[in-house]
């Protein structure tokens, strides 16, 4: 046979299109929004959504050939056996590369690209990508592991995304040298290179505390990390004498949400009165959260916030009392500034008011 | 929120469904709940059962701020 030239060489190793297996959500499959959040995994042979774009910009260079659908819910609250069921799917393809999102600011799809892609890359070593907003829970959680593409916070970011996500997919899927996590786009994994820098380091040094001195710009070569984290505090002594405060950021909020909280990206809290309510209805109250899917919530606000729970253990002397306000905001893509100014806000009332302990629900 | 809540000096306890997420925003006191949309419910229990199921959960929060932790900690069944 004379006719089977390989069409391209690549390190001596014959080498055709590269096969690619691309994860997304329910939302960008077109399946549907929260209400079709628990849908379960499922494979779709070629291109779905935003793989179009991704196709595109490879050019040729790499196809995808599978798409890997799945419900951000049923992926985030099964996560063992959905990771476990997309796998097996993707294996069968025998990809070179699999890609997962970009997830941007949501939440629960950031933690599914991050455990799909980190799953890939370990359990089948299948070079793995990603991308989403620094924000996104799930960019904390994978960000050491796997290269997860720093994107805008909404999918308005889509074109800007995948302009970086191709080069470098087709990187590492050709095994290529990868530039710093600046030049490249993806969040800094915290590996360190080492290379030949042209002046010493204590001249660099220097200059940098110069540069500061003067208040000018300089970069660090070496960031702090940013471990925030708060020492536990001591446990409640008593609690049947305990005064419990509710919070909570799945957007609990009196019928009608009188303060207009937003359904995402939440710019405010709401502080509520409960004091003569023994539990709260569908008459009373409702969610405001737009990143789940509202029914249950709606039907019986305590399944968000256990006000029943509380005032009957309150009237057992099981608890010393609930206390009268709850706080509530929306925490869907909502930025961490915010939620954390909220709170050292109202937390600061909480302590004024002799609040001894507090239950924070989320979705 | 749950952070700033225990910088403030309150203890706090936190209950949700997506537990890694609660633990990489620094939560110290962790209940794992039902679901994303119902975490202290469950739909498809007659309303006595889903109360009691509840309850059981708040329990379990109560039980975890009584607790003394030394560092984040989930508190399962």
């Amino acid at each position: 046979m004379t006719n089977t030239q390989p069409n391209k060489m690549r390190g001596g190793k014959q080498m055709g299109k590269i096969k690619v297996v691309h994860y997304i959500n329910q939302f960008f499959a077109g399946i549907g929004g929260e209400e079709k959040a628990d849908y379960k995994p499922e494979v779709r042979e070629g291109i779905v959504g935003p793989g179009m774009s991704l196709n595109a910009g490879f050019k040729g260079e790499a196809e995808i050939v599978a798409t890997v659908i799945c419900g951000d819910s049923y992926f985030n609250e099964n996560l063992e056996t959905a990771k476990q069921e997309v796998i097996e799917m993707i294996k069968k393809y025998k990809p070179d590369l699999f890609i997962a999102g970009p997830a941007f600011n949501a939440g629960r799809y950031g933690v599914a690209c991050g455990t799909i892609t980190d799953a890939v890359q370990k359990e089948l070593g299948i070079p793995a990508l990603t991308g989403m907003y620094i924000e996104n829970p799930g960019a904390d959680m994978f960000k050491k592991s796997v290269y997860i593409i720093s994107t805008k916070n909404s999918a308005a970011g889509m074109r800007d995304a995948v302009g970086k996500m191709v080069p470098l997919a087709l990187k590492i899927a050709k095994g290529e040298q990868l530039g710093s996590p600046e030049e490249e786009g993806y969040i800094s994994r915290g590996i360190r290179k080492n290379y030949f820098a042209e002046k010493r380091g204590s001249e660099r040094a220097i200059e940098m505390m110069l540069k500061k001195l003067k208040g000018e710009d300089f970069v660090t070569e070496f960031p702090m990390p940013d471990f925030d984290r708060v020492k536990p505090n001591p446990a409640v002594k008593d609690i049947t004498k305990a005064k419990i405060a509710l919070v909570t950021s799945g957007g609990i909020v009196p019928k009608g949400n009188p303060d207009h909280i937003e359904s995402s990206s939440a710019s405010k809290y709401g502080k509520y009165d409960i004091e003569g309510f023994e539990n709260l209805t569908s008459e009373t109250h409702q969610t405001a959260h737009g990143g789940y899917d509202p029914v249950y919530a709606n039907e019986d606000p305590d399944r968000v916030l256990p006000v029943d729970v509380l005032r009957e253990m309150e009237e057992e002397g099981k608890i010393g009392s609930l206390h009268r306000y709850y706080y509530a905001t929306v925490g869907n893509g909502t930025s961490v500034a915010n939620a954390k100014a909220f709170a050292s806000t109202f937390a600061k009332e909480l302590v004024a008011d002799g609040v001894d302990a507090v239950i924070l629900t989320s979705t | 929120m749950v952070k700033e809540i225990e910088r403030a000096g309150i203890p706090a306890v936190h209950m949700c469904t997506v537990v890694p997420i609660s633990l990489t925003v620094g939560a110290n006191r962790i209940v794992p709940t039902i679901a994303i949309p119902h975490p202290l419910g469950n739909p498809s229990l007659d309303p006595a059962e889903e109360k009691t199921l509840r309850r059981k959960l708040v329990e379990r929060a109560l039980k975890a701020l009584s607790t003394e932790v030394d560092g984040q900690t989930v508190f399962e069944e």
